[in-house]
């Protein structure tokens, strides 16, 4: 007789049907394949865990986004954001579907270039601009958006020098009415520093002032705010405009849109919580169009948006290590996944799905990530399906910071590799080996005996 | 490894403890080991039918009964010893 497929035996206990923090029993969803690549076959090829990014879905979601705001609004050019992720091979998809650079440190910005980038389509923000950064940022005709007075005087003497229009915009920061209020990033509005700050521009010779730019925080959950933002920079074209006859060129919104990620001690998941692409756009958009702005000098709208275009297109797959039983009962499942390849486990409930069929039993399940440390948690309370060590498991919905933010601690960081739209899979990043940082370290002579 | 007396087991897996109060659900496979030891068979005869019926590894077995029965034990399902 055949033997009938196994599963683990488990019992829980009922709890008079209350949700508790493990929440409602849900029905387990598994995936098996990433597109059309099973994700066993994956992890066998590029060893585990391994990152997962799929040029359709940013191909995808980048159109689905362009298309919001470009049939609400004449004037659109998304600018990618580079610390998101800043993969090169991300990085020329975003170019090739149109979108400029928007960079905050040298670094980025040399990387911008060396995507192939014009330095007339790159903006430059943040608050860290040496010198040079700011020399070359002129002389390539980059948008430099200056954050702070200091640098707004550097940038007049950059520009005296070499004898060069330096084009230029302001970060501004404001009450949008969300909390956090940003306000350590640029000049704020509220209390005239702004103005200020446009008036000391408009005054030099060698700067143009050519846009107004604000980030007013990210994972904004009230598409409202984009309005206020909008209405207030708008406010500042028209006050430009009527003292000095000058055409703002563009208005930039920043970033900030919030991805489908569940927030921790979020009550309902992002999926049906967070606002579309279409509520954003429909709030900056009617603002613009409804500021006392000249119908013909409506100014483009930038967008900087990271997280919500690159989230959905990234994954992380691996392998579990381990299944324990806490002291108070609670089972725990060990992943190869830890904290360090997953920063943003720090504010995300992020999904754990299994890679192969399971039964449809869950257990209350801390998830823990391999570090040997107290705070590598990857989910301290989710009702989670009985996997085996060795079993695999999909991480969606990670395509954001992570593999910029990330750290390495005590095992190298995993290949990155990239499912095309022709079919195939690219390692687009290769893991590190022991070489990677033996070659960085130095050994002093005296210490360096045998 | 006995389980208490006054625990009942209905056909489809809930468990309900007189004493406490409070039920339980069991998959299939928890439900029939619990059905066993309830019939008082010795760990030797629970491995032996497992395996006569479910493709699994002798292993892997041992390392989710010991688990089971250490959860029985947490829930105060089992008698002292
Ligand atoms: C100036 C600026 N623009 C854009 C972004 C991208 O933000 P998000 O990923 O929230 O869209 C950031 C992120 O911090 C930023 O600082």
């Amino acid at each position: 007789m055949e033997k009938l497929k196994y599963e683990r035996p488990i019992i829980n206990k009922i709890n008079a049907g209350v949700p508790d923090k493990f929440g409602m029993k849900v029905r387990t969803q598994i995936m098996p394949k990433i597109e059309n690549h099973s994700v066993k076959e994956l992890i066998k090829n590029y060893g585990s865990p391994v990152y997962v990014i799929s040029e359709k879905i940013i191909r995808d979601t980048y159109k689905e986004a362009y298309q919001a705001f470009s049939t609400r609004y004449p004037k659109v050019q998304f600018a990618w954001s580079y610390k998101t992720n800043y993969l090169d091979a991300v990085c020329k998809i975003f170019h090739d579907e149109g979108s400029w650079a928007e960079v905050v440190s040298g670094f980025e910005y040399n990387k911008a270039l060396s995507n192939g980038v014009s330095g007339s389509k790159i903006i430059f923000n943040g608050p860290d601009k040496s010198d040079d950064d700011l020399e070359q940022a002129v002389l390539n005709n980059s948008f430099i958006h200056i954050d702070h007075f200091d640098e707004l005087y550097s940038l007049i003497k950059i520009s005296n020098r070499l004898k060069k229009t330096a084009k230029v915009a302001i970060r501004v920061n404001m009450d949008a009415g969300i909390y956090p209020q940003w306000d350590r990033f640029g000049f704020n509005y509220e209390n005239g520093e702004a103005w200020n700050a446009l008036n000391r521009i408009m005054l030099s010779e060698n700067l143009e002032l050519v846009g107004l730019h604000t980030h007013i925080g990210t994972y904004i959950m009230t598409a409202s705010a984009y309005g206020v933002a909008a209405a207030k920079l708008a406010d500042l074209a028209v006050r430009v405009q009527k003292k000095f006859n000058h055409t703002i060129k563009y208005i930039d919104l920043g970033g900030g849109f919030a991805s489908k990620n569940t927030l921790k001690g979020a009550y309902l998941p992002g999926k049906d919580t967070c606002p579309s692409f279409d509520d954003y756009a429909e709030s900056m958009t009617n603002a613009l169009i409804n500021s006392e702005i000249e119908p013909d000098k409506l100014p483009t709208l930038f967008l900087e948006t990271g997280r919500a275009l690159i989230d959905d297109a990234g994954y992380i797959i691996g392998t579990v290590l381990a299944n324990k039983r806490l002291a108070n009962g609670r089972r725990s499942t060990i992943i190869d996944v830890g904290v360090n390849l997953l920063f943003t486990s720090f504010w995300y409930e992020h999904d754990v799905l299994p890679a192969q069929e399971t039964s449809q039993q869950t257990e209350d399940t801390t998830i823990y990530g391999p570090l040997c440390m107290n705070i590598d948690v990857i989910r301290a309370a989710i009702q989670f399906p009985l996997l085996q060590k060795d079993d695999n498991f999909v991480i969606p919905r990670i395509g954001a910071y992570n593999m910029t933010q990330w750290m390495q601690f005590i095992t190298l960081r995993p290949n990155i590799i990239l499912l095309g739209v022709d079919g195939n899979v690219h390692v687009i990043r290769e893991k590190e080996t022991s070489e990677t940082f033996k070659n960085a370290e130095k050994m002093p002579k005296h210490l360096d005996k045998k | 490894m006995k389980l208490k007396s006054n625990i009942a087991i209905s056909d489809s897996g809930f468990i309900f403890d007189p004493v406490s109060g409070d039920s339980y659900t069991l998959n299939p496979i928890g439900k029939e080991i619990l059905s066993l030891l309830k019939g008082n068979k010795s760990d030797k005869e629970i491995s032996d039918f497992i395996f006569e019926k479910y493709d699994i590894e002798e292993s892997i077995f041992e390392k989710n009964y010991y688990d089971f029965i250490g959860m029985l034990s947490h829930h105060n399902l089992l008698e002292e010893l």
